[in-house]
């Protein structure tokens, strides 16, 4: 693992770049492609052709830095290119991936409707049985399973669900980068988090019930 | 105005912890919670969600030292 340094501000990179700082170019390098690998193995088939949407990504962005006009932050920008280069990949790799809003999308439930009073019920709408408690972090569930849950989760999302909750939680970047990075509006972006975010709380739940000790299990209902 | 059902409450998750609903909804959004138990603990689980997925490990790859040499010499003479 090579040493992670504090990158130097954006100006300060961008202008380092500009006349080929090879120390400058080699801390982002090593900083970023980490991260960018997990976003292009999103997007793309194959961890190998990930790593190589990686490297492509990193020559555009020698070939582009020039360019560069400071509207984003540089690893915003970076990452739009990342992104750009994946999706031109995986289209080449036969794997579509539609970017557009895709109907019903965002109009069905994210919970079980199951789970909620219906209108014969005396409370319509609301939980029939509130959702169990999961153990806490300090309760002895190994936080390494716990994210393998969360791996095999993502793995099963729609690709568009998976690249958005992958920037915007696995990542860290904000609402607003992420629109900007997938060229995506606020409400598809938010869309897409909200049912991924559904989606995988829901394996975990799924985790949780199935591990808990029994005794414990049958005590969680109102 | 009426109040939320649970069930409307979890379609607004994300816009809530976005800071993204007008006014008006998130007022409701906040009294339903002061007064639900199963949808406090339904927000408090996507929280934890969120938590648990910014919490994953990098993965465990970095450029190969090949790659690494090729995009720095790149970087040096880039193709004009």
């Amino acid at each position: 693992m090579r040493a992670r340094a504090e990158l130097p501000t954006d100006a300060d990179l961008v202008h380092r770049l500009r006349t080929r700082d090879e120390h400058a170019f080699a801390l982002v390098l090593d900083a970023w492609s980490g991260g960018m690998a997990r976003v292009a193995r999103s997007i793309v088939s194959t961890h190998a052709s990930a790593d190589e949407v990686v490297q492509d990504a990193w020559l555009a962005v020698v070939q582009g830095i020039g360019s560069f006009e400071g509207r984003s932050s540089l690893k915003t920008w970076v990452y739009r290119i990342l992104v750009n280069t994946a999706k031109r990949r995986a289209i080449r790799e036969g794997r579509h991936v539609s970017w557009s809003p895709v109907a019903g999308e965002d109009d069905t439930p994210t919970v079980d409707p199951a789970r909620f009073g219906g209108p014969g019920d005396p409370f319509p709408g609301h939980w029939l049985a509130f959702p169990a408690p999961w153990p806490s972090p300090e309760q002895g569930m190994l936080a390494g399973e716990v994210q393998s849950q969360v791996e095999a989760a993502l793995a099963e999302l729609p690709d568009r669900q998976r690249v958005v909750i992958t920037l915007r939680d696995v990542e860290g970047y904000s609402s607003d980068d992420v629109c900007s990075i997938l060229q995506i509006s606020a409400a598809n972006q938010r869309v897409l988090l909200h049912r991924a975010r559904a989606f995988v709380r829901g394996k975990l739940e799924e985790y949780f019930v199935a591990s808990a000790p029994t005794d414990v299990g049958s005590e969680v209902r109102p | 105005m009426t109040d939320l059902n649970c069930d409307q409450l979890v379609e607004l998750v994300t816009d809530y912890l976005d800071g993204a609903l007008d006014p008006e909804t998130e007022r409701r959004v906040a009294d339903h919670l002061a007064g639900c138990d199963g949808c406090t603990t339904y927000v408090q689980q996507v929280r934890r969600t969120i938590t648990t997925l910014g919490s994953a490990p990098p993965p465990d790859v970095e450029l190969s030292d090949e790659a690494r040499a090729a995009l720095l010499a790149a970087f040096r003479e880039p193709p004009s």
